[in-house]
């Protein structure tokens, strides 16, 4: 059986990211396809399900209002809406519908913003930084656009796992925090491996140079945290989650400044 | 300022005391404020019940060595700034406080 023909067999895809599996139903399997080939590493059991959206292919070049993304709270749902999709999913109903054309873009940010919301109930975030796995232990390097998440993990050693170049998936476990893998990546254009790991330290990145680790004090690593943490909804409770989720993070994982000359010995200080 | 001498902490905000500062985040547009141990004093006193004179004599220049009307000068600008912002309420008589963040969303 060729990919083409069972992808066109089912008109579903369960893409499982942090633990969270989510059905993906579309009536068109040549989409279905994209999206298999797209999150290669996070395809679920479709018998396991946490939600179900249902996409609505509309025709190339449809606009859905204004560019700017706006994410709102209306008679039980939530509502999300950019120049590229509109889309909306009931929390107590696990359901969801999306409308965008055919693109894995658009579905990538649905996704972003629906695991943003979910993760904040559990006193998790997403957050600008990349991530990587390495003996057995997870590092985040946070910071803005061209702070240098993509070039600390295009350095990684061969030894490291790479979680993301993105967007790291931060969640509570076990009296700790965990770094998950995602399918949402930046410049490195590559999938984050799909793996797990306790969070040992969280750089906040700056290229100078030389190679060192300060340590950030005070309210300074919240406050470079929260510049950094995915905010999508202008929601009065998920704003109150997401702000104590990052200061309860950064009472109890270490914060340190990265300052770091492009090339791979930058990586001999992580440990 | 003196015909708004009661100040209350909005309740469209989240925030947490870290050390001596204090984080405050709007949570109606996600702006982040950090209060220094001076302006924590005040924002932990604003109960809406206390007027601000009061506040600045009986928490701050007990613990600070600042006249009164020093103090208070500083504090109402102080408030005035959190107001603009929306973290701040201010009234000419007692605030009632809000009792918990309201509920939104499931």
């Amino acid at each position: 059986m060729t990919g083409l023909s069972a992808a066109a067999q089912r008109s579903s895809v369960v893409v499982e990211i942090g633990g969270l599996p989510i059905c993906l139903h579309c009536d068109n399997p040549v989409f279905i396809r994209l999206l298999m080939e797209r999150y290669a590493g996070y395809i679920g059991d479709s018998k396991q399900t946490a939600f179900d959206f249902d996409i609505e292919l509309a025709a190339p070049g449809t606009k859905f209002g204004d560019k700017d993304l706006t994410v709102t709270w209306n008679s039980g749902r939530w509502l999300m809406d950019r120049g590229d999709f509109h889309a909306e999913f009931n929390p107590t109903t696990a359901h969801g519908h999306i409308t965008q054309t055919v693109n894995s873009y658009s579905l990538d940010s649905v996704l972003r913003i629906v695991h943003t919301l979910l993760l904040a109930r559990k006193g998790g975030f997403l957050v600008h930084a990349s991530s990587a796995i390495r003996h057995g232990r997870a590092f985040i390097f946070s910071g803005v656009s061209g702070a240098g998440k993509t070039t600390i993990a295009r350095l990684a050693p061969p030894d490291a796992a790479l979680l993301t170049d993105e967007i790291s998936y931060v969640i509570p476990e076990d009296g700790g925090y965990f770094a998950v893998g995602t399918p949402f990546y930046g410049e490195l254009a590559r999938v984050g491996e799909n793996l797990r790991a306790p969070i040992e330290c969280v750089y906040l990145l700056a290229k100078g140079p030389e190679n060192r680790i300060e340590p950030v004090v005070g309210t300074e690593g919240v406050r470079a945290l929260l510049r950094n943490i995915l905010f999508f909804a202008r929601d009065p409770e998920f704003v109150k989650l997401a702000f104590e989720a990052a200061v309860d993070f950064a009472g109890r994982v270490p914060i340190r400044r990265l300052t770091f000359v492009p090339d791979a010995r930058a990586w001999e200080l992580i440990k | 300022m003196s015909d708004k001498p009661y100040v209350a902490r909005s309740n469209m905000i989240a925030a947490r005391v870290l050390g001596n500062e204090t984080m405050v985040m709007s949570a109606s547009d996600s702006t982040l404020f950090t209060l220094d141990e001076v302006a924590t004093l005040i924002w932990e006193s604003a109960d809406g019940l206390t007027p601000l004179e009061e506040i600045v004599k009986n928490k701050v220049c007990t613990q600070y060595d600042v006249s009164p009307e020093v103090a208070l000068k500083d504090a109402e600008v102080l408030v005035k700034q959190l107001a603009g912002h929306g973290l701040m309420l201010l009234s000419d008589r007692p605030v009632a406080q809000p009792s918990e963040f309201p509920k939104v969303n499931p």
